[in-house]
């Protein structure tokens, strides 16, 4: 990291300066900072795809990175064990992992589209069978066996009644009437109490966000905060 | 057979994840090792065409010369100075090392743009703040009274204001009171209604009555 | 005399409620600025589920292995970037190896600009952490909890290669880690999706790993449900979380430098809906009789 004023210190503070005019008015170096940003962010995660996951996972795997560059430094993929030993390797399985990629890549072209729903449905099969069970086992019993405590101090006694009269307020099958009515009021409160708590941390963390960009301004580039 | 065929992939993907969980052993174990590489992947690719769709976007409205088009050439522009300095210029597998041409750009373009567009939130919260946070009902002012005591909890102002009072009851206990207890009750009841939701959305999808993600024919 | 004075204090809040919003935008920075140049000390309340976090590091023993997941983007750095140096610096002050990855693939260099800063540190300076020896950096790996579920069974498979290409086997650090049975701590730097619920979800629920998370302060209150129930074994939550972990471990830094401005823009918030509020009850109090 660099400090003080240098060159890439204020181009990184130009860069911020730009962004911020947005606030006095939309103007053309805000627009080049805008477009700059979706550019070099979709580079970025093209990049470091490439090779963090692609190249470790199914590249190298197959053999494909020794068959592009013989002289790579890695170890012999599926595909080299097939034709130089001729011997079954399991890895050269990923080789259907990297067709259903290429068909995912179809939805470039408006009438090879469909063919994208293949990947698309293994990528919602996964989530949905993760899903059904973790969430599940966390989220829903989990929580509840940390409702079920002993109503023997006020802390529990708020927990406890603030998580079913939560629930009830989500329950719509039943007009919230009586006693229900009267839960689902209470709920309501519980929920606006919670409401208030995330809108509290909200500011909080958006404040920081500004606080790191002017004390790069005023301490990484000016100097004038030590 | 183009709806048919996706539909049957869903199902036994998910099957064999729900079934995995419960019976990790061979050959359901193997299955979902082999699934979740294979998921890796197909994600990387899957972003890949985001980015690409973009690209093409972008292509798209220059070639067409839509309003603004100049600064869809700025981001192609952008796009390519960062693969090609990631590509060609920065040591290959080694190009996250502290000083390459791909970290300065991180650094000194990406870090700065992306930070700062977020942090311009600070101002639109507070603008928003005043023109429309009303305690017009009893619940407003509910959550209106815990912004506050959690705002001045979280912060060392709220203990110097309640400097007078027991360490045990200022400001700053009162605010992790609210997290703890109150507010937790609330995100627990939150959270479990989501949870069952989910539950149920995983099983139509698995299932094949939700079909939604296959688009339209 | 009345209905005059009532009349101009009506028409003073009425012109507050139009004010042009670029006033307010100004208000917050200057009360974001001028407690930079301030040098006043503030109390900092530690809160139980920080203490947490620490109680957990203080356990480990030497050459125990820490995993840090760095799942976080340069917007979010301001509030995790201290907590992920304090307890780095902790790490390595008490010879814990630390393995670093991310499911966001700006973590990984995030770790990386945090282990420069530590090499800067006077108290580092001639004793730096060495790669390989003190700490390893797996990188990122795309997959979301997917790649959490991966690690489960087997982190080399998921991980074939270092962040410099190395391959994870030859790691010394990496030496007898198959899975999270083999790592004492996680500590997750979340700023959102995927993040912590889904490190609780996979690696505490499904694999029993111990676990404690950094967030930022937009996500915490989302988590406070996995601290009481025990699934989260402690939470630093947005820049207070970072200045209370900076002051138990001992290592302050910028969380709690900014702690002043933070308390100021708190106060020019908490000012600007009040008077909102008032203008409004005022004006309208008037209009309905």
């Amino acid at each position: 990291m660099e400090f003080g004023f240098t060159f890439s210190n204020t181009l990184a503070a130009i860069l911020t300066i730009g962004i911020i005019s947005f606030l006095w008015r939309d103007n053309p170096l805000y627009k080049l900072c805008e477009a700059l940003f979706v550019g070099v962010s979709a580079g970025y995660w093209f990049v470091s795809l490439y090779y963090q996951n692609l190249l470790p996972q199914l590249f190298d795997k197959l053999g494909l990175t020794l068959i592009i560059t013989p002289h790579a430094d890695v170890k012999e993929g599926a595909l080299q064990v097939l034709f130089k030993q001729g011997r079954f390797d399991e890895r050269i399985l990923y080789i259907f992992a990297g067709i259903l990629g290429i068909m995912m890549l179809m939805r470039l072209f408006p009438n090879l589209g469909w063919v994208s729903r293949w990947p698309l449905a293994f990528i919602v099969g996964t989530t949905s069978g993760l899903y059904f069970t973790t969430y599940f086992q966390s989220n829903a019993m989990a929580q509840l066996k940390s409702t079920i405590i002993p109503l023997n101090s006020i802390n529990n006694i708020v927990i406890v009644v603030g998580t079913v009269c939560g629930l009830i307020y989500f329950y719509f099958s039943k007009e919230h009437k009586g006693v229900l009515g009267g839960a689902a009021k209470v709920g309501t409160w519980f929920l606006m109490v919670t409401f208030g708590a995330s809108f509290g941390y909200t500011v909080m963390s958006r404040m920081s966000l500004l606080i790191g960009r002017i004390d790069f301004i005023f301490s990484t580039w000016l100097g004038l905060v030590k | 057979m183009r709806r048919e065929i996706p539909l049957i992939i869903t199902g036994v993907v998910g099957f064999t994840y729900i079934i995995q969980f419960f019976i990790p052993h061979w050959p359901f174990n193997i299955m979902e090792h082999m699934l979740t590489d294979w998921m890796l992947i197909i994600f990387a690719f899957a972003i890949w065409l985001g980015v690409l769709n973009l690209m093409k976007v972008s292509l798209d409205r220059i070639s067409k010369r839509t309003k603004d088009w100049p600064y869809a050439l700025v981001t192609i522009l952008g796009f390519l100075f960062i693969v090609i300095a990631g590509f060609f210029f920065s040591g290959g597998r080694r190009f996250l090392d502290p000083g390459t041409p791909f970290d300065y750009i991180y650094q000194f373009i990406y870090t700065p743009l992306s930070a700062t567009m977020f942090a311009m939130l600070a101002f639109y919260v507070a603008s928003a703040s005043y023109r429309a946070f009303r305690a017009r009902t009893k619940e407003a002012t509910l959550l209106l009274l815990a912004a506050f005591f959690v705002m001045l909890g979280r912060v060392p102002v709220g203990d110097a204001m309640t400097s007078f009072l027991p360490e045990s009851v200022r400001l700053s206990k009162f605010a992790d009171w609210i997290m703890n207890y109150p507010q937790t009750a609330g995100q627990r009841a939150i959270m479990i209604g989501i949870a069952l939701g989910i539950v149920s959305t995983s099983l139509r999808l698995i299932l094949g009555i939700e079909r939604s993600h296959l688009g339209s024919d | 005399m009345n209905d005059l004075i009532w009349v101009a204090i009506k028409f003073m809040f009425e012109k507050l409620l139009r004010i042009d919003r670029r006033i307010i935008f100004l208000f917050v920075l200057i009360a974001l600025i001028v407690p930079l140049f301030l040098n006043i000390s503030q109390h900092i309340a530690i809160s139980p589920e920080v203490r947490d976090i620490y109680d957990s590091l203080r356990k480990l023993q030497p050459g125990s292995r820490v995993l840090l997941a760095f799942d976080y983007d340069p917007p979010s750095a301001p509030e995790l970037q201290p907590m992920a140096v304090a307890v780095m610096k902790y790490c390595f002050k008490h010879n814990l190896k630390v393995i670093i990855m991310g499911l966001w693939p700006q973590g990984p260099l995030q770790a990386n600009l945090a282990i420069e800063s530590i090499k800067r540190d006077k108290e580092f300076k001639d004793n730096p952490p060495i790669y390989d020896k003190d700490y390893v950096n797996l990188g990122y790996m795309t997959g979301n909890e997917l790649v959490i579920q991966g690690m489960g069974t087997d982190i080399q498979r998921t991980f074939p290669r270092d962040y410099l290409g190395n391959p994870t086997s030859s790691l010394s650090v990496m030496k007898g880690i198959t899975n999270f049975s083999n790592i004492d701590f996680i500590f997750n730097l979340s700023a959102g999706y995927p993040g912590t619920v889904e490190w609780v979800l996979f690696a505490v629920d499904r694999f029993h790993a111990k676990l404690s998370a950094g967030n930022t302060a937009v996500q915490a209150p989302q988590v406070y449900p996995y601290v009481h129930s025990g699934q989260l074994s402690g939470l630093a939550g947005g820049l207070k979380g970072a200045a209370e972990l900076e002051k138990l471990l001992g290592f302050y830094g910028k969380g709690t430098k900014f702690m002043l401005s933070q308390s100021f823009a708190h106060i020019v918030v908490i000012f600007f809906i009040i008077v909102g509020n008032v203008a409004y009850f005022a004006t309208r109090g008037k209009k309905k009789k």
